[in-house]
């Protein structure tokens, strides 16, 4: 198919997807908090509150969206939008799976003709470079946000996150670089390449299993220096609501409140894509296909379908009686789906002399891994809430002290120790 | 496609540098210089050099900057105030002309009308070709440039830090 067009249709797809997710990423945390703290969360919108995030853009698009009179207009307008692209901009370059290779398929009226197509924008020679340098520049947004709102709060807001970003931007490139020691390339894809097989025949080769201790600390360090860069709890000074009211965004309301929400959430998911490609090993499953890894989205599928069909039995309200079935359907089916896939990725010989079965090994050659590379993204997406629930914030000497004397000289000798061993041993 | 994109890039770094001299709010001026950095970063790309690219835009436009962009609102720097500028203030156009059409000629006598910039053209501009030649052949220079920063940073804690009796 034309390469321009089939890109147009790549961009579209992961656009979207990743607005969606977005969206459903906060519907989540709310949730996830509010079992935490032993509440419900939303739930008036929809069953279990899934159509809050809807209701929730319907509600910021329609706001009034005013402008405080004493704002430099210029740079206020300016900073929402620098946030969101310098938020967005990074998923280019990310790989969310190994390649689609659909063969021609003739089904009579419908032809469907030949794909191949990396599951990925652009494949970049420095990709981990494209990616600390344009997260990076998503600074100015905060920075310029909090000056030119020209309210102290804010300005305060905007200060601690230029410092707070120069301070972990160090530890957290010192920590990225200890697997690129290992893998010794910089494009997202070598990197993944290079963390396929096992250790005796079931241990993954990711990169926190291999050189241990020292990728467990460096991870550790990326993931600490991560949550500083994006703001999150324990380090969202930027926007310490106790002290600052609102921080950076006290002035903001509307589509451009939406913005900053949107590119802190779409940094968070940037990060942990990045912290799965660099240390979770991207898309390879956890352990073997031979051994069946391939079959646990279908069994997820399948736990789902019963516990939806055991709450149908005993139903908590009348309606349950006949949604908690459908529910349990559906599920069923994408329980068989999943596993007449990972049936035909484990033994492709099944699909010999059949272009339609051939064609759907095709397809799930190429999704399974997606499902692989969601699933540690979204684990990690969840460690990201869970630590919101769980840890208080840090004052603001001690997330200086903590990066400058804590994590800097930890990060430069684990580097050093890793250089040392890739130079005798690598 | 490539002189194209040559002909934007250059657009955006000439007028985001022009903008940086006449913009009278030190924050304007800033937010200029990075711009200026970005576009400068996109001609790296287009002429091979990723990696140096990419430096320039994580220690240029990404750290050198936010600490400008910090210290001038930490300074809390107002709008420049220019007084009348007399006749004789234009003085000074007549020079950069002048010195702007030697630095021309310069060029264009150097360098043969014939002889054409080829975009990408450049093989070497890879982290490992950079990191291979200052390792390698460059080491010394590197070293002794690594040390000259270090005299550097030692000398401003030392003129800045308050004198201890």
């Amino acid at each position: 198919m034309n390469f321009l067009i089939l890109t147009v249709i790549k961009a579209a797809v992961v656009a979207f997807v990743l607005l969606t997710a977005l969206a459903y990423l906060q519907w989540l945390e709310r949730k996830v908090l509010a079992h935490i703290q032993l509440r419900v969360g939303p739930n008036r919108v929809g069953p279990h509150g899934l159509l809050q995030p809807l209701a929730d853009v319907v509600k910021l698009i329609t706001k009034e969206d005013m402008m405080p009179s004493h704002v430099n207009s210029f740079f206020w307008f300016l900073a929402p939008f620098i946030a969101v692209m310098f938020a967005l901009i990074p998923i280019a370059v990310i790989p969310f799976g190994t390649e689609l290779n659909l063969p021609t398929l003739d089904l009579g009226p419908i032809h469907l003709p030949a794909i191949r197509t990396a599951m990925q924008l652009t494949d970049l020679n420095m990709g981990v470079l494209f990616i600390l340098g344009i997260s990076g520049m998503g600074v100015y947004a905060v920075a310029l946000a909090g000056w030119s709102s020209n309210n102290k709060y804010s300005l305060l807001g905007g200060l601690r996150s230029s410092a707070q970003m120069i301070s972990y931007e160090l530890p957290m490139a010192m920590a990225i670089a200890t697997p690129l020691l290992f893998l010794n390339t910089l494009s997202f894809r070598g990197i993944v390449d290079g963390q396929a097989g096992y250790f005796f025949g079931f241990v993954p080769k990711w990169i926190i299993f291999q050189g241990f201790p020292f990728n467990i600390i460096s991870f550790l360090l990326f993931m600490v220096a991560a949550f500083a860069e994006t703001n999150r709890v324990p380090f969202d000074l930027p926007e310490a609501e106790n002290e600052l009211v609102a921080g950076f965004h006290t002035e903001y309301g509307s589509m451009k409140f939406a913005a900053f929400f949107m590119a802190e959430y779409c940094n968070m998911v940037t990060v942990s894509c990045v912290a799965t490609l660099l240390y979770l090993g991207g898309w390879h499953p956890i352990f073997p296909n031979a051994l069946g890894s391939g079959f646990i989205p279908a069994i997820i599928f399948l736990g789902f379908g019963v516990i939806s069909f055991m709450h149908a039995a005993r139903p908590a309200r009348p309606f349950d009686r006949i949604t908690l079935p459908v529910v349990g359907v559906v599920a069923f089916v994408h329980a068989a789906a999943f596993g007449i896939g990972a049936l035909l990725v484990m033994k492709p010989d099944l699909a010999q002399g059949s272009p339609v079965l051939q064609w759907v090994a095709s397809l799930a050659n190429a999704i399974m891994p997606i499902v692989w590379f969601t699933g540690k993204v979204i684990s990690i997406l969840f460690v990201y809430i869970w630590v919101r629930g769980t840890l208080p914030r840090f004052r603001y000497d001690q997330l200086m002290s903590f990066a400058w004397t804590f994590m800097f000289p930890i990060a430069v000798v684990n580097l050093f120790i890793v250089g040392l061993y890739v130079a005798l041993f690598g | 496609m490539d002189a194209l994109l040559f002909m934007i890039f250059a657009a955006i770094a000439v007028v985001c540098g022009i903008s940086l001299v006449i913009q009278k709010h030190p924050i304007s001026s800033a937010l200029s210089l990075i711009g200026v950095m970005a576009a400068l970063a996109a001609l790296y790309l287009l002429l091979g050099g990723e990696f140096i690219a990419a430096a320039q835009l994580i220690v240029y436009a990404g750290a050198i900057m936010v600490l400008f962009v910090f210290v001038i609102m930490l300074l809390n720097a107002g709008t420049e105030k220019r007084g009348r500028r007399m006749l004789a203030n234009y003085a000074d156009l007549p020079i950069l002309l002048l010195f702007l059409g030697i630095v021309a000629a310069f060029i264009a006598n150097r360098m043969p009308p014939t002889e054409q910039v080829i975009f990408g053209n450049f093989k070497g501009g890879t982290a490992l070709d950079i990191g291979r030649a200052l390792f390698t052949t460059y080491l010394l220079p590197f070293e002794v440039t690594s040390i000259l920063i270090l005299i550097a940073i030692l000398g401003a804690i030392v003129l800045a830090r308050k004198e201890i009796d």
